[in-house]
């Protein structure tokens, strides 16, 4: 890849200050590159760290947690060292998020109107009447009939689906070049996820943006992401192009992951899920924090921590039984 | 909206209605009548005497034809003659006294907003700081002061011992006007006030703290962050009237308890408002005068809690289309 990437997060760590013993380590030293026009997958379970790294980016990480070290540079600008007032002119402008709950993400007060045009009359410096043409524009590209009416209108008059539409309307509203969807469909109807998930594809083509795409459903990731992360415990564990990923799935976790969505060709009685639980962040088991759940564990696993290695053109994992070109394949 | 609107006020009229009935019957169901305390005052009057009294003020007929009578004179603003101010009209006697108690309620809920409000948000945006703290203390002995106890200590210590307020009274002489007699009694209101105001303003101000601070943690104030607004933008748009929502409601209940409340600061301070003179009308027995007040007060409470609802429908959309 000779193109220039558009964000670069290099050593991410944000740190939550719980008390005065426990620190939970939420990001602990994620490094990526998203390019201009793809969309990457960051994957995991609950509390793997892949919403604190979304907010992270925008720089939205609420007490007691901290970024504590590394640097995010957006097109080469470096936004931690940005001040609160630059930075509220990247977030929505260069860098737009939406997230998972359409149903509380909407101000319950202010109509839709009043939501979108806020916007756009803030980072596009737009008069009234040429905000509100735009926010019927917008509303129609996302596929909301009636637009006309639905700017009058309040959240609470609109489905769940509806409102995740308008999030995106808002989102794409100030043409950013990195858009961020925190599990955008988790909270929505299984007719509706697709959607609204085809509805992102399309504005990301359309508006030429980059996709950071937060999820857990492997499902989406193989459909609609280029590049797939996966996260466990703050770190990034397995990182390749989706394809590949899928095809040559080298880390245990990945593989727990995978083992567990119902596949239709297979007759099995019972799906496979991953033993136990995330461990809670302030208390990772030492060595692999995936150590304690890993069917593969080795002794070697409770002592090191593994880095995340390059093992084949564009895989990276974080594995032991990589080290010297081993494999978990029977 | 306006269908809301209407239909409160629809619901409002029984409510008034059965007001009326209540404080009629509680009247009626005190021991003794207009008559009793004079004829314990002086034995020798023959009974026969009151008794024709009695008759003639239709004292003796039947509950539901008296109640018929006084609800419709009520109705004209008659509230009958003071049974002990040698026979003023009630309307006269009260008139006076009810501007007074409503100024005084006025200026105290402004004290208590103008305060409560911004030391609440401020608190909430800076939790558990210096100032933080020094609320927090305040709100405690707010509540926990009783307010005839604050208000001797206020006068005690600001009006006798640094003399900066007068203890007493709504005007410093007679004869004022204009610019003159309005601070004037701005002066005389300041103590007063305050003491009704105090338990309010430590309410109030617990109340927006906990308000804004449940606010900025919600999912909507995240996503105007994430949209790019500014700090300001964030607290005085999407927060502030999110935050309001249940204060207002408060509000309106609140102006109930302020009139009733002065009942007892007016004591203290010996101000020509409702308070007092409901105190003295209750001990003199002036019954008509008791009616009226109890019955002005729940009224009040009434349209109190309308305002509060309708306040409630401006500023929530949510609440019109139930």
């Amino acid at each position: 890849m000779t193109k220039q990437p558009l964000l670069d997060v290099d050593h991410l760590k944000t740190y939550f200050y719980l008390d005065d013993e426990r620190v939970a380590k939420a990001v602990d030293d994620i490094s990526f590159s998203v390019y201009p026009g793809e969309t990457v997958a960051l994957v995991g379970e609950s509390g793997s760290g892949k919403s604190i790294t979304a907010l992270s980016i925008m720089q939205l990480i609420n007490k007691p947690g901290r970024i504590i070290d590394g640097a995010i540079l957006m097109n080469g600008e470096e936004l931690l060292k940005l001040s609160t007032k630059q930075m509220t002119k990247v977030r929505g402008n260069d860098v737009a998020m939406i997230f998972q709950e359409p149903m509380t993400a909407l101000n319950p007060v202010y109509t839709i109107g009043n939501q979108i045009t806020e916007m756009l009359r803030k980072h596009k410096k737009m008069n009234k009447q040429q905000a509100k043409t735009r926010a019927i524009e917008l509303l129609n590209t996302v596929g909301i009939p009636r637009a006309e009416e639905v700017i009058h209108e309040y959240p609470h008059q609109l489905s769940g689906g509806m409102r995740q539409r308008v999030m995106i309307a808002m989102a794409i509203s100030c043409e950013p070049k990195l858009l961020i969807a925190d599990e955008p469909t988790t909270a929505l109807d299984v007719t509706i996820q697709a959607q609204i998930l085809d509805l992102m594809a399309d504005m990301r083509e359309k508006f030429d943006m980059a996709l950071l795409l937060i999820t857990h459903d492997l499902g989406v990731v193989s459909e609609y992401a280029d590049r797939v992360m996966v996260m466990y415990g703050g770190q990034i564990v397995e990182e390749a192009p989706t394809k590949q990923l899928l095809r040559t799935t080298k880390h245990p976790y990945t593989k727990g992951l995978l083992g567990s969505i119902p596949k239709l060709e297979e007759d099995t009685n019972r799906l496979e899920a991953i033993k136990g639980t995330v461990p809670p962040a302030y208390d990772f088991p030492a060595g692999c924090r995936f150590s304690s759940r890993c069917p593969f564990v080795m002794e070697k696993c409770t002592q090191v921590n593994p880095e995340l290695e390059l093992i084949e053109s564009n895989h990276n994992v974080r594995c032991h039984l990589y080290e010297d070109g081993g494999n978990t394949d029977e | 909206m306006y269908k809301y609107i209407i239909r409160r006020i629809l619901v409002f009229i029984p409510m008034l209605f059965a007001l009326t009935v209540i404080v009629f019957g509680l009247a009626q169901a005190a021991p003794g009548d207009a008559l009793t305390g004079q004829q314990l005052a002086d034995p020798r009057v023959d009974p026969e005497v009151y008794e024709k009294q009695r008759e003639a003020l239709g004292l003796n007929d039947p509950i539901p034809v008296q109640y018929a009578k006084w609800i419709s004179n009520v109705a004209q603003g008659d509230f009958g003659k003071s049974l002990v101010f040698n026979g003023r009209s009630v309307a006269d006697l009260i008139e006076a006294r009810f501007a007074n108690t409503l100024y005084l309620g006025i200026f105290s809920l402004f004290i208590t907003i103008v305060v409560a409000i911004p030391i609440g948000i401020y608190s909430a945006r800076k939790p558990y700081s210096l100032l933080d703290y020094a609320a927090t203390g305040f709100g405690f002995l707010g509540l926990a002061i009783p307010n005839f106890f604050f208000g001797l200590i206020a006068i005690y210590v600001l009006s006798i011992n640094l003399g900066w307020f007068p203890a007493q009274g709504t005007l410093s002489g007679p004869g004022m006007a204009g610019f003159e007699a309005f601070f004037s009694r701005l002066h005389h209101m300041v103590l007063p006030g305050i003491t009704l105001g105090l338990a309010g303003t430590a309410t109030y101000m617990r109340y927006m703290r906990s308000e804004v601070l449940d606010v900025l943690g919600s999912d909507y104030i995240r996503t105007a962050k994430a949209k790019g607004m500014s700090d300001s933008n964030v607290l005085y748009k999407h927060t502030l009237r999110n935050a309001l929502i249940p204060i207002i409601t408060l509000m309106g209940f609140e102006i109930g308890v302020l009139l009733s409340g002065a009942v007892i600061t007016e004591q203290v301070f010996q101000y020509p408002g409702l308070g007092t003179l409901f105190i003295s009308s209750v001990t003199n027995r002036d019954f008509p005068v008791v009616m009226a007040i109890t019955l002005i007060l729940g009224i009040l409470i009434l349209i109190g809690n309308l305002l509060a609802d309708i306040f409630y429908s401006i500023v929530d959309p949510r609440i019109r289309y139930d």
